[in-house]
């Protein structure tokens, strides 16, 4: 493996002055799952590897009483999210997804940070947070900022972040009430492996009917980055959720998702994939809500 | 470059050790330690033969670097035994013949370790959850999963 300097900056800022100051030969370290294959296969050749572990921010769970939002520190473990029992009960579609990342070892490190900045097409992570509309903060030496997550990938590796900049929080902004979601990774192994398509469906139901008030349908490596589709969700919303109007929807997102042919799998199937988890999963979320009424 | 100083226990024993920054804790067990239950499979955290506990968490030593486990507590396949006696699961393996070659075994006897700590009463669900990172290329898979029940199935007993 390449030789290179392991440094432990013990603040948040320092992490970005050491960048800094090693300009375009530093890479930062979480939970170092995908850093170090790449520098196994030598993909990536950092001088310095700077280790986030010790910055102090970013391994918050939990919800802001005030206003509602669930905050995600950015160096949380897939782990940590998956044994969260807040994440489990009202965040099952978060759950779904990182239960599967990975095996037990992988998720016991790797971050969440980590899966967005990332950017895989598939990013397990991504797709239900872009399903529950979560922004990004990101720190750097220009300050904070915050970018909507949807917004944050640019293609496959590739993000919004400029170099140097650290992603510290997800945020998910509280949801309406007679809301439910639910992720499904479609693959073949049931661990360590990335999916065939990963599909995402968030439905939030008008108070005392079956109409839909909102819609988020999200898909993994059905393009080059992690997509909402649009028109799927379009035709969801003011329509009774039912098993044909969910089997339309599955439709439209097929023929919006831009699948093709890998060693994976061939796009035809992924696009039937598609269709027939955007249905199932729409009528999971439909059941998720009568279970939360239910309480 | 140079080597960084490294403090970790292992196994009980405390080490301060300077270790090169691109070591692996693999390595650093293997070749520095002689501790050579842990196995380099893939080399890039896919098949679980590098499993070990941290902190008595199951982490894939293969994907760590030594200095990442820097004030750590971590247990490899040679520290399950205790006083001259083998660790419940590990007679339970031997017992069901959870055993062939035996490549993928310290790998499969840390993750059950890792989940016994963390779920005594885990089900068989847990327990191919538990070992789903983990590639058997003997496909014993049913007699170690049967292996890891028993151990469960007796702490149920003690209660």
């Amino acid at each position: 493996m390449k030789k290179f300097k392991y440094l432990i900056p013990k603040t948040l800022d320092e992490a970005v002055s050491l960048n800094q100051s090693h300009e375009g030969s530093a890479i930062y370290v979480a939970g170092g799952t995908d850093v170090m294959v790449k520098i196994k296969s030598g993909k990536l050749a950092p001088d310095y590897l700077i280790s986030l572990k010790h910055i102090g921010v970013g391994s918050q769970l939990g919800v802001n009483r005030e206003t509602g939002a669930l905050h995600i520190g950015g160096l949380v473990t897939h782990r940590t999210l998956e044994t969260s029992s807040l994440i489990r009960l009202q965040y099952p579609i978060i759950h779904d997804a990182v239960q599967r990342i990975g095996s037990t070892q992988i998720r016991n490190v790797a971050t969440i940070g980590g899966n967005l900045v990332n950017a895989v097409p598939s990013a397990d992570g991504a797709i239900p947070l872009i399903a529950l509309d979560a922004r990004v903060n990101i720190y750097g030496s220009a300050g904070e900022r915050t970018v909507d997550l949807v917004h944050f990938f640019e293609g496959p590796g590739q993000t919004v972040m400029d170099r140097g900049e650290i992603v510290t929080e997800i945020v998910v902004p509280k949801q309406p009430s007679r809301t439910g979601g639910a992720y499904q990774k479609f693959g073949r192994r049931a661990a360590m492996e990335l999916p065939l398509i990963g599909v995402g469906v968030l439905i939030t139901l008008e108070e005392g009917s079956n109409r839909c008030a909102k819609a988020r349908i999200t898909l993994g490596v059905a393009a080059p980055t992690p997509i909402r589709t649009l028109s799927a969700e379009r035709y969801l919303v003011g329509k009774e959720i039912t098993e044909n109007t969910l089997n339309e929807a599955g439709k439209l997102a097929a023929e919006e998702s831009r699948v093709r042919d890998s060693v994976r799998g061939l796009a035809w199937y992924r696009r039937e994939m598609v269709e027939v988890l955007v249905q199932r999963m729409g009528v999971k979320c439909l059941q998720r809500i009568k279970e939360t009424e239910a309480l | 470059m140079n080597k960084q100083p490294l403090e970790i226990s292992i196994n009980g024993d405390c080490y301060s050790l300077a270790v090169e920054p691109n070591r692996t804790l693999l390595e650093l067990l293997r070749e520095d330690l002689d501790l050579t239950g842990a196995k380099e499979g893939c080399g890039e955290g896919v098949c679980g033969g590098c499993t070990v506990l941290m902190d008595g968490k199951p982490v894939r030593s293969c994907l760590t670097l030594a200095l990442e486990a820097s004030g750590t507590h971590i247990t490899t396949v040679e520290g399950l035994a205790q006083k001259g006696e083998l660790d419940p699961l590990q007679q339970s393996f031997i017992e069901h013949g959870a055993v062939q070659c035996g490549f993928c075994t310290s790998g499969m006897l840390m993750a059950a370790k890792g989940l016994a700590l963390n779920n005594p009463h885990a089900g068989n669900k847990e327990i191919r959850n538990a070992i789903s990172g983990h590639i058997c290329r003997c496909t014993g898979y049913t007699k170690i999963i049967e292996a890891v029940e028993a151990v469960v199935d007796r702490s149920l007993e003690k209660r």
